[in-house]
Parts: C-alpha cells; structure tokens; sequence
C-alpha cells in the first residue's frame, strides 16, 4: 500500500540539496555583488595621508609649511563616567556646545558607537597642550593627528591661496575619483593651480578588521598596501623680503603691486591690497573666518592683480607710440601742436616730438596719433576706414598680451579689453561709428580695460625690448628646477625692438623731468617708468605707475595701481621706486618718500 | 558461536560509518577555521578554543558508539517508552532548575558541564515512535493510532517550547514524513505546505492582493469545472476559509509571535531592509558564502567567517566557513556528503525485517534532513533563521552525542537485523 512512498522521499531529500546548489551557485558564482560586500565589510581602507608640498620663496625660505593638527575622536562605547565638569574646561567648551556636539555626533553618517568617530576638530595647539595632559580622564576618547597649512609670514595670501575642505559642488566635478568627502584641496592661487603637484600621492593600507570595526592586522601581510608619497615642493619666485615691503606700502590701500623679472617672466612680487592674514584660513575658525573676510567690503580675498579691470590710463601711450612707429603714421620727432581744445592736456607745453609728448604725458599728441592710425585713407569712408585702421591697431596691442588672459600660474585670471571693431558694432548696436566716437583709448580711457598683471607684464615687455614670458609665480616644481614649460617661450610683439629704444628713452625722460620726476627718480639707477590718472568721477582718479629699472639690463619691472590716489606720479610712482629700489639695494636710502607712502595723503 | 565482536565489524555498514567520521571531521577542522586568527595561531588541539573542545566530545562520542554497541540490541525497543519517559521527565526539568544559555533555557547542568536535554528528546521520540508503530495491531489508518501518534510528538514539541527552543521544538514536525512513509495519507503534508506557503505569502504579498488573487480563482475554477451546487459552496467556502487564514496571519505574526521571531520572518522575505538590525545574520551569512565563489578562499583564508561578521559562527551558521573558504566546490562537496547519509539511512532502514527498526531509520533519516535542510537553508536565505545545528558539522557537544545517538542505534539495529528473524 506504500508502493513508492520511498522514493518519494528519496526524491525530496535530492531535491532540497539540489535546490541548494542552484542557489548556492547564483550567490557564489554568478552574482559578485557578496565578494564585494565582503571586501568592503572585513577590510578596512585605510589612507595614509600624504605630506602637503612646502612652498617656498626664490631664495629658499619657507613660506608654507606642514603644521600638526589635532582631532579629538571618540569611541561612543567606550564613554564611561564622563565628569563633564572637567570636560568642559580642559575643552574650552560651554554646556551648551557640548550637548550641541553630541547631537550632531549621532546625526553623523559614519557614526557608530563601537567606531572612532570625529568628536571636536582642529583642536588648536594651545588647547592641545592642555587636553594632551588631561585626555586620560577622559576614557572612549583619543586624540588623531593630522597635518595643516601654517605660513611663516603673512604675505602673499592672494597668491598662494588657501587650503580647505573640498566641497560637495567640487566632488561632484572630481572625475579622477581623488577626492573624497572631509579632504583637503588648494582652494585658490597657488594651492589651487599646483594641487595635482602639491598633494602628493596617497598611500592605501588594508588592515582587517572585525564586526566591531576593531583591527585584526594587515591584509595579506601587506602585499597590496602602497605608501604615500609627499607632494612636491614648490619653489615661488616671490622675493620674500620685497613682498612683504610691497604690503607693507600697501596697507590701507587699495590697489595692486606687480614686479616682475623681464627677463624670465618670474614674479618678485604680487600684491592685492587689502589682503588677509592666511592663518585665518586655517584651523579651528575656519568657517566663521571666511565669513568674515567674504563679507568684508574691501574684498580681501579679490585677487586685484588679476582680476581687477581697470582702464589702463596714460601709461597706454608708451603701447600707442609703438603701434604708431611700426606702422609708420609717425616717428620719433614727428611734432604734433597741443591742441587743447578738443582734449584737455596738463603742464606748459605747445609742440613737441613723441619723446617729449610722452615726458609731459600730451593727450592731443596722442589723440591725433591715433586718428593716424585708424584713418590711414584706405577707404573713401571715414567708418570703413577706421574699421580698418583699428583692426591693424588691435592686432599689436594685443601683442603686448592686453585684452586676454596672459596665462599666469593662478587660477581666475581675467582678460581685460581691447576693444575691436566687432565690440564696437555691438557696442553702438549696429550704428555706424568712426574715429571721432572712440578717441578716448588714445590715452587709455574709453573702452580699454586691462589688469594690472598686463600692466607689470608691459612694462617688462618694454625692458625686453619687444618679448615678455608669460609671467609666473613658481620657478621650480619639486627638484626639477624648472617650472611648466609654458613658461619658458618667449611671446614677441609684433613692434621691432628699435621702437623700444624710443619708449625707454622716453620713460627715462619721464622719471627725470616729466611727470614721474621728484618720486620715482632713484640716485644711482636709472629708471624708466610712465605715469597715469586714471578718470574714476566722482571719486579722485586711480594713481598708474608702471617702471623698468636699471634702462640697461632691466632687473625688474614694476607696475603699481592704487584705487582713488589721484595723480599717478604722486602715491603710484613713489611706491614703485620704492620696490625698485628695495629689490636692487635691499633698502631705499630716501625715507621720506617711504614715510609719504606709508601715510597715505596722496589727494592734496 | 562466533563472538559479538566479529559481528559487529562483519555486520557493521561502514559505509555509514565512514561517512560520519568524514563529516564529523570535516565539521571538526572548520570549528577551527572559524576560530582560527593568524595573529595568534593557536594550535587546533588547545581546549581554550571551540575546536580543541570539540575534539574531546568527538573522543566522547567514539566511547558512546562503545556503549551503544555493546548494549543488547533488544535493549532499545524493549525500553524505548522507558527512554521517552525518563527523557520527558528531564524537559519538564529543565525550565525548573536548567540554565539560561543564549536566551534558551535548555540546559541541565550537572557541575560545570551542561547537557541540552532536547538533543536527546529526538532518539528518545523517535525510538518510542517506532516501538508504538512497530507494535501488533497498530494501523495508521486509524484515527486513535494516529491521535497517539501526534500527542508522542507533541508532548516533545510542547516540552521543548516550554524551553522557548522553537527551532528544536520544529524539528518533531518532520516525523509527519515518517508517518507518510509508513502509510498515512499525505494530505497532512500537503496542506502544512499549503500553510506555511499561504503563511509567507501573507507576509511578502498585500493582503488585498491576495483576496483578489482567491477571488479570481475561485470565479475561475467555478466557471471551470462542473457547475453542480455542491461544488460551488465547496468552493467558496474553501475560499473564505483562506482569505480568513490571511486574515488570521497578520494577528499571529503582530500579537502571537515574539519580536525577534518576527524579525527572523521579515529577515528572510527582505533582509536588505535592515541588514545591520534583523536582516544582519543572513545578510551576512549571505555576504560570507556569496564571496567564496568557485573555489572558495582557501582553508583559513576567509574574512567573513573569522571575524565574528556571522553571528553563531561555531554552531548554526558553520555552514558559511564552508562556502566562504571552499567556495561552491567545497558546498557541493559536503552537499554530497549529506544527501550519501540520508539516502544511505533510508537503504538501511528499508532493509530492516521489522517494522520497528524501520520506522526507527525513517526517524533518523528524516531528522537529519530537517536539520540538513533548515540549517543550510537559513545560511542562504532560503529559510527563516531558526536555530539548529548542522548534524554533525556543528560545535556543540549535545547536539553531537545526540546525532551519535541517533545514527548509532539505527547501525546497531542493522547489525542484528537478521536475528529478528532467528528470534520469531
């Protein structure tokens, strides 16, 4: 009567051992899923942070460094009989704060109670000294190292930019897979341009772990950990010394200073006034900090050298009369009457030749200049004609570098203004103009705009007589001793190097007898430099300077701005003899004009 | 006459005992893989870790197999109520003087050494069952045989519940299979299925879905089949009946079973919607099998399993050391193992010549493929996690002696099987 009923329980039994191997061979072999779960279950990740690459200064002195920094992790756990009390004031806390902490503690994602987790950061190494004693006291939590920014003078901010948390926006971007949320990265200047080269590589340990997150030892004996290597040193061609002199003239200014060594293109100084103190931007404040100098009115962390666009001023004739000698409208003793009735002009002067024009800085002499250029005749109509003239005229001022970004080695550059006749199409909304209506970028007003790296940039273009380097901030990456190859090519203007003879002659004329005399004439150099006012109604006029010195073998070029300081020759120049003559002597040997910069009444 | 010894090593099915020790030893050297740590190395042997402990109830099985094999094989049927009843008598015992291990209160301790009396509960059941089946008159087909049948298991069951060690106290439903082999009529098993599939399909599935799923079955099978009055009310009341059962279901599972029960059931039906709370043991039984792959890891390579990531690493979940170092090779392996056992207990027991020993082997077979089933089941997701030992493979010296028990009497009755019929 029970015909089959074994088998029947032969069958089950086969049956369920088969079910299992079918399911065993999906979990097993067909689905990787559990392998990677394992992985990431048992063995830990652990990065070994790399050293941050220093920053140093032409001559080798530190300006960036690598300070400890220190977290206070807790293991929830492990949290016995906490005398909060005590806690509050070895921490520096109040009661409030704490219970603050705690909340956010557990609302951490990576939070569990049996895990380190970040209980307080950037402990700073005043609390540290305290806590490192007392941390005993205190069972479930201990004290994680790691490293931070520290600067050894407060110079160059803007230049070297800061370092911090990357931001969500930014790991969102980061296609390498680098980052990860709670790293550092250069934010801006410096730190921001060479990150790929300062932060050195990571180094990856696996370490076995249990269920409770506690270590078991190496993952297979280690074979698969890497080490970190540290970033590489930047070598800046900051001169130190005088960057800090430069802001110290600076201070309480608005403005910029940019020096540059003519002959590699390498930047002695560059400062944005006002600036901030870099150590702000780190440790425990860094947050309320920022805030701070982001609301500040005066725009601390606007990187005037390169983003602040100005009209360029009277300094722009020097690029004028060279445009206008390449393309043969004048030379250099074409005399030209100071007809003031269409444009206003300055000091007792009636006709002179191009040298002298440029001495007394004759904006009639200029203006007709440039109806030279642009109505050459080429066209019966005055707007074509123009049109004509001011597309040659463009195309060498933009080989001067004005009117796009020169490519310096920071980040958010801008590219200033030359306008073209598409610009003034657009600008005029498809009417017709014509010499008449544009005049004003004879002497740098009007439609121009530049910063005032390409001013510094121009003026070391005139030093080389015809070719700049793009300039740069650093002059080595790591032992290379060289920096990016971009900075090496020589960029020529389209103007021939004899016409640079005039302008210099020109400027030297200008520091001894015209509009720079007084201020930015030094005794045992000489000094090549151009003055500007530039218009900025109803506010007094921003004071331009830029100079080369010495006229044979430039050392240095210098370009100075200073934001509502009235007439260039007087706050623009001094500052900029007074950089030269830091940079070529170490001191300036004239303390009154350093004490006239210093106070800052440049108006009356 | 020759002596007893050389009937026991000429009459002895060493195929099955070969198969124990293979499987006993293979659950052996896994104990101490789970326990192994390359940091500290400690020797195989060293009673401080499971697996030098589960040597010395390995070496204390061998002197049981002695005993059961010297006793008289007469011994076993003539006092199998006897065995229940002093087995009984023990349960009862245990929730009044026994020791709390794990949440169970399971244990007898005699000094400092604990004894589980439900491991032994299973020979002892399984021996009275087969005495009462074996006994003249009995007929399945019988309503009173069968009440006595069920209250033999019950009473085990309910002793065992007492003790709140549900998983051992399930084991005693197999012995329903044992009753189908032996002539009863497998509607009890089918619909005990049916349940349990209804019961699981209540929980994954929104009752409604289900009401109108019956709904449209029964109108099917109405408009189906004969359209005689009878049938229909039949059939409509079969349909009431279940969408009551669905009914009753969701009361059961939020008022009747204990929260860590109803976890174990959402654990299985979704064990990714908590997999750090109460989907934590199968998931990671999951992640641990799931990454031996083909081959596995090796012999004490697995991370999963060292660690402690898989709760009860030693007793239940000792099936994922398996999957994890031995990959599904290895699975199929000790699979194969397995299903040799049962299929060999199930020849043993059909060539039994009375129908004691017989259902006494179905007995044995049965329970061992229950806890074959349940406990590999569970590690893969297949089963709820119900707590019970991998026969044999597992750590734990009562579960151990208990299987021993089991497995032993079936081979000394095997031996003797040809005097039951010089003794008639």
């Amino acid at each position: 009567m029970n015909e089959g009923r074994k088998e029947i329980i032969q069958i089950v039994f086969v049956l369920v051992a088969f079910v299992f191997l079918v399911k065993l061979f999906f979990i097993q072999v067909l689905d990787d899923r559990y392998a990677q779960l394992a992985n990431s279950n048992a063995i830990l990740r652990q990065i070994d942070y790399p050293v941050r690459g220093l920053i140093r200064d032409r001559h080798g002195k530190l300006i960036v460094y690598n300070t400890p920094e220190f977290d206070l992790q807790i293991i929830h756990r492990e949290v016995k009989n906490l005398d909060t009390a005590r806690f509050l004031d070895v921490f520096s806390l109040t009661r409030a704060e704490l219970l603050q902490t705690f909340k956010e503690l557990k609302q951490k994602k990576e939070y569990s109670p049996v895990k380190p987790t970040i209980f307080l950061t950037k402990l700073s190494a005043r609390d540290f000294a305290k806590i490192e004693d007392n941390i005993d006291e205190f069972p479930g939590f201990y004290i994680q190292a790691r490293t931070t920014r520290a600067y050894n003078a407060q110079a160059a901010a803007n230049a070297i930019g800061y370092v911090s948390e990357i931001s969500k926006t930014k790991l969102e971007k980061d296609k390498t897979g680098i980052y990860k949320q709670g790293d550092y990265i250069g934010q801006s200047g410096i730190e921001a341009f060479y990150e790929q080269y300062l932060r050195g590589t990571r180094g990856v340990r696996f370490k076995l772990r249990n269920v409770d997150g506690i270590e078991k030892g190496s993952f297979r004996d280690g074979e698969m950990d890497t080490l970190s290597t540290p970033g590489q040193d930047l070598t800046t061609t900051l001169d130190l010394d005088l960057q800090s002199y430069g802001e110290y003239l600076m201070k309480g200014k608005s403005g910029s200073i940019i020096a540059i060594e003519p002959s590699t293109g390498e930047i002695l100084s560059m400062v944005s006034g006002p600036s901030y103190d870099p150590t702000l931007l780190t440790g425990k404040n860094y947050s309320s900090n920022f805030v701070l100098i982001s609301n500040d009115t005066m725009k601390p962390l606007f990187n005037r050298p390169l983003m602040a666009q100005y009209r360029p001023g009277s300094i722009f004739k020097i690029a004028q009369a060279m445009v206008a000698l390449q393309e043969g409208v004048i030379t250099p003793e074409t005399r030209i009457r100071c007809d003031r009735s269409i444009i206003d002009c300055h000091g007792p002067h009636t006709n002179e030749d191009l040298r002298g024009a440029i001495t007394n800085s004759c904006n009639p002499y200029f203006r007709d200049v440039l109806r030279r250029m642009l109505n050459k005749g080429k066209s019966n109509n005055p707007f074509d004609d123009t049109r004509i003239g001011l597309t040659e005229w463009d195309k060498h001022i933009s080989s001067f570098g004005f009117g796009k970004r020169l490519g310096i080695d920071l980040p958010n550059e801008k590219n200033g203004l030359v306008p073209s006749p598409a610009f003034y199409d657009r600008a005029y909304g498809g009417r017709p103009w014509k010499f008449s209506n544009i005049y004003s970028i004879a002497i740098g007003e009007g439609e121009n705009l530049v910063v005032p790296l390409q001013m510094a940039n121009f003026a070391a273009t005139v030093a080389n007589k015809g070719y700049y380097i793009t300039p740069h901030l650093v002059k080595s990456i790591g032992n290379s001793g060289k920096p990016l190859p971009a900075y090496i090519e020589k960029h020529y203007t389209t103007i021939d190097s004899m016409y640079f003879r005039v302008a210099a002659d020109a400027m030297q004329r200008v520091v001894e007898e015209g509009t720079g005399q007084y201020r930015a004439k030094l005794k045992d150099v000489i000094v090549c430099g151009k003055t500007g006012t530039v218009q900025n109604d109803p506010k007094p006029a921003h004071a331009v300077f830029i100079a080369f010195a010495p006229k044979v073998n430039p050392r240095i070029a210098v370009s100075v701005y200073v934001e509502s300081a009235g007439q260039g020759g007087r706050s623009a120049a001094s500052i900029a003899s007074l950089m030269i003559e830091k940079y070529l002597y170490g001191a300036t040997q004239r303390p009154q004009i350093e004490e006239y910069v210093l106070k800052g009444k440049f108006l009356n | 006459m020759r002596n007893n010894n050389d009937i026991i090593s000429d009459k002895m099915d060493w195929v099955t005992v070969a198969l124990y020790f293979a499987i006993v030893f293979l659950g052996w050297i896994n104990i101490y893989a789970v326990t192994y740590d390359q940091a500290k190395s400690i020797s195989i042997f060293n009673v401080d870790i499971n697996s030098g402990r589960q040597l010395i109830f390995i070496v204390g099985s061998i002197f049981i197999i002695l005993a059961i094999l010297i006793i008289d094989m007469r011994f076993y049927e003539t006092f199998a109520y006897v065995i229940y009843g002093a087995i009984l008598f023990l349960l009862l015992l245990v929730p009044i003087v026994g020791k709390e291990v794990g949440g169970n209160k399971a244990w007898l301790g005699i000094g400092s050494f604990g004894v589980q009396p439900s491991e032994f509960a299973k020979f002892a059941t399984a021996l009275a069952v087969a005495k009462y089946i074996g006994s003249v008159g009995f007929r399945m087909d019988q309503l009173r045989n069968q009440i006595i049948l069920f209250a033999m298991i019950g009473a085990s069951m309910l002793l065992i519940l007492l003790q709140k060690d549900t998983g051992t106290a399930l084991v005693f439903t197999v012995f329903t299979l044992v009753f189908f082999r032996e002539g009863m009529s497998p509607m009890l098993i089918i619909c005990g299925v049916a349940a349990a599939v209804i019961f699981i399909l209540t929980l994954l599935v929104n009752s409604y879905y289900l009401f109108i799923g019956i709904g449209v079955i029964l109108v099917v099978a109405i408009v189906m089949g004969k359209k005689k009055i009878k049938r229909i009310a039949m059939l409509t009341a079969a349909a009431i009946a279940l969408c009551c059962v669905i009914i009753s279901v969701d009361y059961v599972v939020t008022n009747v079973l204990r929260p860590h029960q109803q976890n174990r059931i959402k654990a299985l039906i979704n064990p990714d919607a908590d997999p750090l709370g109460f989907g934590w043991n199968v998931t990671q039984s999951k992640i641990a099998i799931g990454s031996g792959g083909f081959l596995g890891k090796g012999f004490l390579k697995g991370t999963q399993t060292k660690f402690d990531f898989v709760p009860e690493q030693s007793t239940d979940f000792i099936f994922c050391t398996i999957g994890e170092e031995h990959g599904w090779l290895g699975s199929l392996f000790i699979m194969t193992l397995f299903v040799g056992l049962l299929l060999r207990i199930v020849f043993l027991a059909e060539r039994q010549k009375n129908r004691f020993a017989r259902v006494y082997g179905y007995s044995v077979a049965c329970i061992f493929f229950f806890h074959f089933a349940v406990n590999i089941g569970m590690t893969i997701g297949l089963f709820p996690v119900i707590g019970i030992p991998l026969p044999f493979f597992s750590y734990g010296g009562s579960s151990l002696w208990g299987f021993t028990i089991l497995l032993f009497i079936l081979l000394k009755l095997d031996i003797h099987r040809m005097q039951v019929l010089q003794r008639i």
